[in-house]
């Protein structure tokens, strides 16, 4: 399974990411500017943090018109797996492929820790290879990760089991506590917490490990979890 | 500023117009009569304010500088470069320094900080070096004025504003608070980088003909001559210096640094030398880098990338703006390095080249505004040898040590932990993203942050230190005392000691009694330096630290960098399980004076520093390394600010684990503050192997505890209350104050 990681200008976790996948996962994985149009030859794409063209605008607001969202677009509508973190979840917002938007923090502050998360939904290609309800502990490093949707588009989420990961104790007053979702075909994931730095135990944790390994597993048994359950 | 462009020379020098820039009568002279034998223009006269500034010339520091020990095996590059480098071996080395920020950020906070962040990561990527951590060294005033809250917020802010977005991780640091910083922060920032020794880069210019090309943001009127507004004391009437600070784009210098990185991992054979714009922006950094080449240089200032209209001469050599690269490349590759610079947006434009002879000159929309020789302004400022007078201060203490009179321990140590140099910080360091690059392995909160060094077994352990409290008293022990405190921070962590950079944040060093501390203090570090074998190999001077004609404590402060030889002997604060043994390493005397202690029962830092023995503190690190090398080691703390008691409850409150101690000491020296000591944890397997290594050094105090209480029974009274309440009151303190 060969993963594309698209790079802004300003995407400062692109290489965690790339690391991970290679010297952790050892699954092939090329960075990619975010000049390119053409995705083909990848199985998967994932968005990484940072901060696209500095975010001095909404985050991810000038990085959803890169050329290469046009192209990651077209990869999702294709049921193949996106995924962003971080400022990619936000730039996924701002594209429209997720619903939804981030805020700043409550706080107003930059928030760096380990935040512990409940998995409310193993049933995705992100995340059967954790068990059902397990608690998983990982970092988050943002400063507009509060997650905010209207009630409508709450109980459109609920209903479909989009919410995927939640805060146990939420450090930014995201609704509903939602650190992750994905979208109703299931087939794109959005989270602020980062998986990429938890791949490790001499990082800290190894929670982060289950989405790879997931995304790696449901690949291999053809794709039989692409519609979201 | 366009007005005075227009002076002439005569008006300058009638005028003494060159005051105003900073330069005095003497100098403003010994340009005219022994350098340029004529009068200079405006231009010239900015150019030699700019450069011999104490920022850029180190005028009066450069013979205390001079007693620092700057040798060792593994010193690569000492002090003069942009940055210092120590060998780490496997063909890899590592490259720190740091700088202070203190007048920008007393003046706009956020900018001040940002910027200051953003100028040393500069120097580090400029010796070919990528970037791996930051750390940050604050000093405040008492944080109980909205003032000093601000200030607080603001710095905190545009450190992590800036270091959270370029993608370094910020993994330590430290913070105190003392009324004499009220007016006058301290903003030291230190920057740490990872270099293959193939990719070693200098300032320079060399090889007439080879071209200058100027690389980055454009040039505007942001912190114009801002290396002689640093260099100048604060008072309470001068309240129009904001135009002398810059404005950081931290976005701009993510693109700079790693279109700089490329251009010298894969254009190795194009690249002369680089070099950072700093302090007194394009002169310093052509000049320095012409000077050190031995070369001449011709600047064309049309083909300055600039900001805004009508810029003169003048504001365009000595502005700050930030996130600006000077690169020296040779003739003819101009089209190939330019291509790197395209990819990422970035300005890459050829602006002069190395000429023969040792001239520099400015042209200028056709007319040469400067034309003088490049060594005068990059070495030949004057230099002074200031008159060093013991202060009064030191010669009116008592000199029997303060000792606390304390009825109840455990009221007066809850009382202690909400102190705001005690206090945790978490709530300001979490503010930093420290994990970015997933290589840390200590996150801020332990002695030393660590990160790990890929593709290696090894580790850099990371911290800066000094008590400023210490200095007042004493500055030559004070000034050892901070290089021990540093080197142990480092040992606790499991590495051995290599290397320091310093900020010698001082008063005005034209008063002889606060030369007399600064050259003290130097004496003081370089002594230390040499035991520990560490050599400094970089650093920075900010003198003149006053408001209002009262100078700050000397603050001295310490970075260092430690080498972990192997990830297995990374050490934290933290106990680790219920049931290991408690040790203080090191013997506890009644040390109070400049404690937390007394000045917390007596509001004020007074009396002789108590003593303080080098070789005994080195004997005891070398030993607590080796027992941590040795693998018998489950915590260790090095005991500094707020005694032993301190530390005890701060290695509860990681694991939340409780302790069951017994001393023979009274219960008042567990708020000492003797220096060599640690606070050491072991599993029982490695109790006997540790102490028959460590012999009569430790004394064995109790065991850790699943039980929610700290409980150490002294001669006289205990110490006794739950350890989630400390944690909660020491937690809770600095939020609460911050609101």
């Amino acid at each position: 399974m060969k993963f594309a990681i698209p790079v802004f200008p300003g995407s400062n976790c692109d290489y965690d990411l790339l690391n991970a996948l290679r010297d952790c996962l050892h699954t092939p994985a090329d960075l990619v500017p975010a000049t390119t149009t053409d995705l083909s030859g990848y199985d998967a794409v994932i968005l990484p943090g940072g901060f696209s063209y500095g975010d001095y605008l909404r985050s991810g607001a000038i990085a959803r018109f890169a050329p290469v969202m046009t192209a990651v677009k077209a990869f999702a509508n294709s049921g193949k797996p996106v995924m962003g973190i971080c400022n990619g979840f936000q730039i996924l917002t701002e594209a429209g492929l997720l619903p939804g938007a981030l805020q700043a923090n409550e706080s107003s502050k930059f928030i760096c820790q380990v935040s512990a998360l409940h998995v409310s939904n193993t049933d995705t290609r992100f995340t059967t290879a954790y068990a059902r309800h397990q608690d998983i502990k990982l970092p988050i490093a943002h400063g507009e990760g509060n997650y905010y949707c209207d009630d409508a588009t709450l109980a459109e989420l609920k209903a479909h089991n989009q919410i995927v990961f939640e805060y146990v104790d939420n450090p930014n007053g995201s609704v509903a506590n939602i650190a992750g979702i994905v979208n109703r075909r299931g087939n794109v994931l959005g989270m602020m917490p980062h998986p990429e730095r938890a791949v490790e135990t001499i990082l800290g944790s190894v929670d982060g490990l289950g989405i790879f390994d997931s995304l790696l597993m449901n690949h291999v048994q053809g794709d039989a979890h692409v519609e979201n359950r | 500023m366009l007005k005075t462009a227009k002076l002439t020379p005569e008006a300058i020098r009638d005028t003494q117009a060159y005051q105003q820039l900073g330069l005095t009568a003497d100098e403003y002279r010994l340009i005219c009569e022994q350098v340029l034998h004529r009068l200079p223009n405006y231009t010239e006269v900015g150019l030699f304010s700019g450069m011999w500034s104490e920022h850029c010339s180190y005028k009066n520091s450069k013979p205390v500088l001079k007693k620092f020990w700057t040798q060792g095996d593994h010193v690569l590059a000492g002090p003069g470069e942009g940055a210092g480098i120590i060998d780490i071996g496997d063909g890899q080395a590592v490259v720190f320094k740091a700088e202070s920020h203190n007048h920008p950020s007393a003046v706009e906070p956020y900018e001040g900080a940002a910027t200051g962040v953003g100028g040393i990561i500069r120097d580090i990527f400029s010796m070919g070096a990528k970037p791996v951590a930051l750390l940050d060294s604050l000093r405040f005033g008492e944080p109980t004025d909205s003032a000093t809250t601000y200030l607080i917020s603001q710095v905190v802010a545009g450190i992590g504003g800036y270091g959270n977005c370029i993608g370094i991780p910020t993994i330590g640091g430290d913070m105190a608070f003392d009324a004499c910083y009220q007016k006058n922060p301290l903003v030291n920032a230190m920057c740490i980088g990872l270099l293959n020794h193939a990719d070693m880069q200098k300032g320079q210019a060399t090889g007439v003909g080879n071209q200058i090309i100027y690389v980055g943001a454009k040039t505007g009127r942001d912190g114009i001559n801002g290396a002689s507004f640093a260099s100048a004391e604060f008072n309470d009437a001068k309240e129009t210096q904001r135009s002398a600070v810059q404005v950081g784009d931290p976005f701009m210098e993510k693109l700079l640094m790693d279109a700089c990185l490329e251009v010298i991992h894969e254009h190795r054979d194009s690249l002369v030398g680089i070099q950072d714009m700093g302090a007194a922006g394009l002169v310093s950094s052509s000049a320095e880098m012409a000077s050190k080449a031995g070369s001449g240089l011709k600047l064309n200032l049309d083909l300055v990338p600039q900001r805004e209209a009508d810029m003169t001469a003048f504001e365009l050599m000595l502005s700050e703006s930030q996130e600006r690269m000077l690169l020296c490349i040779k003739q003819g590759s101009a089209a190939e390095i330019r291509e790197v610079f395209d990819k990422y947006g970035l300005d890459a434009v050829v602006i002069g080249e190395v000429v023969p002879g040792h001239q520099y000159q400015l042209v200028h929309h056709g007319v040469l505004e400067a034309d003088v020789p490049v060594d005068a302004l990059a070495t030949q400022a004057p230099v002074y040898q200031r008159e060093k007078r013991r202060p009064q201060r030191l010669d009116q203490q008592v000199t029997t040590q303060f000792v606390p009179t304390i009825s109840d321990v455990t009221a007066t140590l809850k009382q202690l932990l909400q102190q705001p140099t005690i206090a945790s910080k978490r709530s300001l360091f979490e503010t930093y993203d420290s994990q970015v690059q997933t290589n840390t392995v200590v996150r801020p909160g332990s002695d030393a942050g660590v990160i790990r060094i890929r593709q290696t077994d090894k580790a850099l352990a990371m911290t800066t230190d000094v008590n400023g409290r210490y200095l007042h008293l004493n500055p030559r022990v004070g000034g050892e005392m901070a290089v021990a405190e540093a080197a142990r921070n480092i040992v606790a962590s499991g590495g051995l000691p290599l290397g320091v950079t310093d900020c010698l944040n001082f008063g005005n060093p034209e008063k002889p009694e606060q030369f007399y501390d600064l050259d003290e203090a130097a004496q003081g570090i370089s002594r230390a330096c040499q035991l520990f074998n560490t050599p400094v190999i970089s650093g920075n001077v900010s003198l003149n630290n006053e408001s209002n004609g009262e100078p700050i404590y000397p603050t001295p402060m310490i970075g260092m960098v430690g080498l972990i030889k192997h990830l297995r002997d990374v050490t934290t604060q933290d106990f680790k399980q219920a049931g290991d043994k408690v040790y203080v390493v090191g013997a506890t005397h009644a040390d109070f004076n400049g404690s937390e202690c007394q000045k917390m029962l007596t509001g004020q830092v007074s009396g002789n520093l108590f003593d303080f023995d080098l070789a005994t503190e080195h004997r005891h690190q070398k030993l607590v390394l080796e027992a941590i090398q040795a693998g018998l080691v489950a915590s260790a703390h090095d005991v500094s600010e707020g005694g032993l008691i301190t530390t005890i409850a701060e290695s509860c409150f990681g694991g939340d684990l409780g302790v069951t101690l017994t001393s023979q000491l009274p219960a008042v020296q567990f708020f000492a503050e003797t220096q060599s000591r640690f606070v050491v944890s072991v599993t029982p397997e490695y109790q006997a192997a540790f102490e028959a290594l460590m012999q009569e050094t430790i004394t064995y105090l109790g065991v850790t505890t699943a039980e929610d209480r700290l409980w150490v029974k002294t001669a006289d009274q205990a110490f006794d209350l739950p350890v989630s309440e400390a944690k909660k009151l020491w937690e809770g303190a600095l939020p609460c104050l911050l609101k």
